[in-house]
């Protein structure tokens, strides 16, 4: 079992005033580093750091066959692997509830922003691209569903788009980019002492009652997750939703800074 | 060995493809404590290698028939990520190659760590193999070690690992991923530098008897300079922390 660095009364008294851990607002991000291809191998790449947070996105892109019922059309596979060395509480074994909570989450975010474009990874009938994304947690600290939405989005938007050659794959040195539209963010919120705020840390996920995950694209919102035991009411979540706005454009040029290096 | 289509050129005027001579290391960099929740931890970029080595424990041996009264018990995790190589994509969870390059990585630890020293406990390490390049294992191996050491916890010595290996008939350090692919020989090997004796040792393809010798000296005479680069990254932390005092 994890061990919080703070006991609940510490994190509920703080955030009780308005307060949190390390002098940070209700509404502040903690720092976030954002750097893109960092496994050459892999088609695209990404690590997020958030805190101490640290999560790894690997895009690999292979030829596949379609689904029976979308024969037209290729693959966007999302998983989320808890590594053992990330967390006391992650095991090895198969993906926990949790895993793939996160990983189904950020998946609806990207599918629903249209980021890819499946139609697009048609090759030919029963040949398409199998675009994989594979999100790595090296060490947890709270909020993955942020930290993966964004590793992911920004390992999505610098992918390579290997060639076809008959049979043969091409991507070592590829120019060609995979082609995506537009760009998605998640803002995910926690609620302890009836008090609900931005970007929970680890000792703040262990103690919070509730979390709401809202993934939009700057325009409209594409994916909702609400999570635990805890409730929020309509005022909590029409204020969360304008938040997740607001903090859309702060994440999207942090994004899209990294994105232009 | 299993390189599949015609066999490249791996050697040309003495020189690798990448431009090494025969007894040259792939360039080393080892950072430390990149996991904050691990006990220890360090990344190695060993050539196109990057690697996570994270030590968890001592902690509850659970289940609990897997604990030792007498000392603690080692358990490891070598992984490859599926987005590792560059072909494909792998498949992720444990199958026949992982489990054993878990094993011995495994032995390597239970000889220098003082298990004796926390009965009825375990020490988990992970191995984490982010991009691979040939030579993940003995690469996993030494980013390991400094973890074990960042830990703290109490090891006779801190053991190193490189492979060897043939390229016609000429003996080499250090196969990367081509290389191993059409090699004629591969033999990873991990050392306890004070003693240079041997704790893993793996090989397939052929050696004569003086092609053996010399593969083990010059896994040996790079050891200094790779146990020069572990030892840095064990201080590194020490001394950054010294280095904010006499600020």
């Amino acid at each position: 079992m994890r061990i919080p660095s703070a006991t609940k009364e510490f994190i509920s008294d703080l955030i009780a005033n308005n307060k949190r851990e390390f002098g940070r607002a209700l509404d502040e991000y903690r720092e976030m580093e954002i750097t893109k291809n960092v496994i050459p191998h892999a088609e695209g790449s990404a690590q997020v750091v958030l805190g101490n947070t640290k999560v790894l996105c690997g895009v690999k892109i292979t030829v596949g066959e379609p689904m029976h019922d979308k024969p037209n059309e290729g693959n966007l596979i999302t998983s989320a692997e808890l590594l053992p060395m990330a967390s006391e509480d992650y095991e090895t074994g198969p993906p926990s509830p949790e895993a793939v909570e996160i990983a189904r989450v950020i998946d609806r975010g990207i599918r629903a922003a249209g980021i890819i474009d499946t139609a697009a990874l048609f090759i030919e009938e029963g040949k398409v691209w199998d675009v994989f994304v594979d999100i790595y947690v090296i060490n947890y600290d709270g909020n993955l569903f942020d930290a993966g939405t964004i590793a992911a989005t920004v390992a999505l938007l610098s992918a390579r788009m290997p060639k076809l050659e008959g049979e043969k794959v091409i991507s070592e040195g590829i120019k060609d980019k995979l082609k995506t539209n537009g760009i998605i963010t998640s803002c995910t919120f926690a609620k302890v002492a009836n008090k609900v705020f931005i970007d929970p840390d680890g000792n703040e996920e262990m103690f919070m009652d509730a979390r709401v995950t809202i993934a939009n694209d700057g325009k409209e919102i594409r994916a909702m997750q609400k999570g635990l035991r805890g409730g929020f009411t309509l005022q909590e979540l029409t204020a969360a939703v304008a938040m997740s706005f607001e903090k859309h454009n702060e994440l999207k040029s942090l994004m899209e800074k990294t994105l232009g290096e | 060995m299993s390189g599949s289509g015609e066999k490249p050129e791996l050697m040309i005027n003495g020189k690798r493809l990448d431009g090494r001579g025969a007894k040259d290391l792939r360039s080393l960099k080892i950072e430390s404590n990149v996991v904050k929740n691990a006990a220890g931890s360090a990344y190695v970029e060993w050539g196109n290698n990057k690697i996570i080595a994270a030590v968890h424990g001592p902690k509850e041996a659970l289940p609990k028939h897997t604990s030792d009264p007498e000392r603690a018990v080692i358990k490891c995790r070598y992984m490859m990520a599926p987005f590792s190589s560059l072909e494909g994509h792998g498949r992720t969870g444990p199958n026949r190659r992982s489990t054993e390059i878990s094993k011995v990585t495994k032995e390597v630890f239970e000889n220098v760590v003082m298990l004796e020293m926390f009965p009825g406990t375990q020490i988990d390490i992970y191995v984490e193999v982010l991009q691979g390049d040939g030579g993940t294992r003995a690469a996993g191996i030494t980013a390991a070690a400094v973890a074990m050491a960042l830990s703290g916890i109490p090891m006779t010595d801190v053991p190193y690992a490189v492979s060897a290996g043939k390229i016609g008939e000429t003996v080499v350090l250090d196969l990367d991923m081509i290389e191993d692919n059409y090699s004629d020989a591969d033999m990873p090997v991990a050392v306890k530098p004070l003693t240079n004796e041997v704790l893993l040792l793996q090989m397939d393809g052929s050696f004569t008897k003086e092609q053996f010798k010399e593969a083990m000296d010059m896994v040996i005479e790079s050891g200094k300079q790779i146990r020069q680069i572990q030892e840095e990254a064990i201080k590194k932390p020490y001394q950054d922390i010294i280095g904010r005092y006499e600020k």
